[in-house]
């Protein structure tokens, strides 16, 4: 991450300098950051800000009270109490073992480095729904450990496994993707030297990597967060869609869309939103402040 | 504690960084690992902290053997070329580090930590961040922290290689003066060979994974046993198979005896010593160092003619296998 050296930091111009001549030539500079800067706003605003904020406005519009309603029903409580308690499971064990794929890849020295490597990206490659269906053919009734799994009682599909398993898989990627360029960076000295200072291998871990890779790990587990609460394709297909039962919020909003309940749908869709922009705005102000202190 | 290294090899792939080396490092001293970039020298001493594992040998440290220790257990404190600091840690718990994870008492470590940071002259930055200090400023942190363990030996591993010209001569006579103070076991590495000159009382040259020659900085300069040693340890004249120093070229009023014509090429300045660039006349190119106030009473200019004396011109018998090099990394 932010390895700039203190020192380089843009040397004053002096007044009169920026003054004098060179009008015309800062005059272009400015006109072309500006053009910039407006292309990139504007697409922006075509993909992103213009369709969320029509959601917020269409879900307004009848006024608060009715949103209040919408949200209050049983089975939007049901999904997003589901969605969180989804994401409560999946999200740690994807921040571990994200974390040890990450040492394994940058620090270890073995065969198929190159083949993990592969197969942690495979989910950010795959469509969800082929997720969805390749877990529903090993862990269906008909499916690979079907079997086993029925004679002890146990339900992956059509139930919460299934789901945090869905969701542990495409959101698999992220935590070592964000983590390995910032081990990169690290380099293994500070490792050694807390080794030739007497720390064993899990004391160096957790006061010298986990301390120094932390801004890369928390990203991870936003992005994490944010596509776990967000996934649709392979828990729709693992889990049935059964209201009240195995419905996820985005499952949610789709069956209230689907059923001209507009009202019910923007609500659940704006929670989503928020829910999101929340953890965002979190790991953004929680960055910052710990930045400002270390790398000034 | 002597330390021992006996009879290491070390290859990273095909690369023979270490072949068949040995080298003793007497209890209490301060020794240099000298040579150029790729000639095994951090190698070797990342082999005696336990950083890295060599292929074959031993390594010995206070006559105990620590080839397979892993490093933490070796008792050595080290400092890295580019500090290696922690640097989500304040400066006094960078320093705290060592003796934190030994799990030693609090005030114990508060003790030591500022007696430390006095030692190294950071007493009043104890609660900066490392991104806050300056190379020189990083790299006392880094030792102090070498030394709050209380090693019982000290590597460094180039650890003034990063560091402007200015504040390395500081450095260097600071780290000579805390050796004299406190009397750790010192080994560091280095390619610059006024450096090691300076700062050691041995210096084993090393080249393409080998030990040149082992001995005193004086000894070195006086008896290289070799041409690179004696090329790599201050500037040499090469005279078909001899080799002479700059300041053994006499320049002499009069001809006669073993004397030449020269022509001078060029008079530099550099101080208090002035190198004239001559041009012999059989075409080959040499230099000659003379004092400032010798170069002024002979009043040397360019496109001169002068007379000079070649003595004492060292003849290095060629070593075997010498023109088949094993390994040339560098």
């Amino acid at each position: 991450m932010s390895a700039s050296a203190p020192h380089l930091q843009r040397p004053a111009v002096p007044l009169a300098l920026a003054r004098s001549g060179k009008e015309t030539g800062r005059r272009a500079a400015r006109a072309r950051r500006l053009g910039l800067r407006s292309v990139a706003l504007g697409y922006l605003a075509v993909l992103l800000i213009g369709p969320v904020a029509m959601i917020f406005y269409r879900t307004f519009e009848h006024g608060v009270g009715a949103v209040w309603t919408a949200l209050m029903a049983p089975n939007a409580q049901h999904a997003f109490w589901l969605s969180l308690e989804i994401a409560a499971i999946a999200v740690p064990l994807n921040t571990v073992f994200g974390i040890g794929a990450a040492l394994l890849l940058e620090r270890g020295r073995f065969r198929g480095r190159a083949v993990l490597g592969l197969l942690i990206d495979l989910p950010f490659a795959i469509s969800p729904v082929v997720v969805g269906l390749t877990l529903v053919l090993v862990y269906g009734k008909t499916g690979w450990l079907g079997g086993w799994l029925t004679e002890n009682g146990i339900q992956v599909i059509f139930s919460v496994p299934g789901m945090v398993l869905a969701t542990a898989v495409v959101s698999l990627p992220f935590v070592a993707r964000e983590t390995m360029p910032v081990l990169r960076e690290l380099g293994t000295d500070s490792e050694q030297a807390a080794a030739t200072l007497g720390a064993g291998p899990w004391q160096t871990f957790w006061r010298v990597t986990l301390p120094a890779i932390r801004w890369g790990v928390v990203y991870g587990v936003v992005l994490t967060t944010a596509r776990a609460l967000g996934e649709f394709g392979a828990v729709s297909i693992v889990s049935g869609r059964i209201e009240g039962q195995t419905q996820t919020l985005p499952l949610y909003v789709q069956d209230r869309f689907e059923n001209f309940d507009s009202t019910g749908a923007y609500a659940a869709a704006v929670v989503l939103a928020l829910l999101a922009f929340t953890t965002l705005v979190a790991m953004n102000l929680l960055t910052r402040r710990a930045r400002a202190r270390e790398a000034v | 504690m002597a330390i021992e290294a006996r009879n290491i090899s070390k290859r990273f792939g095909t690369f023979v960084a270490l072949d068949d080396v040995s080298v003793t490092v007497k209890d209490g001293s301060l020794t240099a690992l000298l040579g150029p970039s790729g000639s095994g020298k951090s190698t070797l001493l990342r082999v005696i902290a336990g950083l890295e594992t060599p292929d074959g040998g031993r390594v010995l440290i206070g006559g105990q053997e620590m080839t397979d220790a892993p490093a933490r257990n070796r008792g050595v404190g080290f400092v890295f070329q580019h500090y290696a600091a922690f640097k989500h840690m304040t400066v006094h718990d960078n320093v705290a580090f060592g003796l934190k994870v030994r799990r030693r008492p609090k005030a114990e470590i508060e003790e030591r930590v500022s007696e430390l940071l006095k030692l190294v002259r950071l007493d009043g930055l104890s609660g900066r961040y490392p991104s806050q200090l300056s190379g020189g400023q990083l790299q006392r942190m880094a030792l102090a922290r070498a030394l709050a363990v209380r090693p019982q030996v000290l590597l460094l591993d180039e650890p003034f290689g990063a560091l402007d010209v200015q504040v390395r001569a500081e450095l260097r006579g600071w780290l000579r003066r805390l050796h004299d103070e406190i009397h750790v076991t010192t080994i560091f590495v280095t390619h610059d060979q006024e450096e090691a000159m300076e700062v050691a009382e041995q210096i084993v040259v090393m080249n393409s994974g080998r030990v040149e020659q082992t001995g005193s900085p004086r000894e070195l300069y006086e008896n290289p046993s070799s041409e690179f040693v004696m090329s790599f340890i201050g500037p040499v004249n090469r005279i078909g198979n001899a080799y002479l120093r700059p300041h053994d070229v006499q320049i002499v009023p009069e001809y006669g005896g073993n004397t030449t014509e020269a022509l001078v090429k060029r008079v530099v300045h550099l101080g208090f010593e002035v190198r004239v660039e001559l041009t012999l006349p059989d075409g080959r190119e040499i230099s000659a160092q003379v004092t400032r106030a010798s170069a002024h009473e002979l009043e040397l200019e360019e496109g001169q003619i002068l007379t000079v004396r070649l003595p004492s011109a060292r003849v290095f018998e060629p070593a075997p296998g010498s023109d088949a090099p094993v390994a040339s990394g560098a």
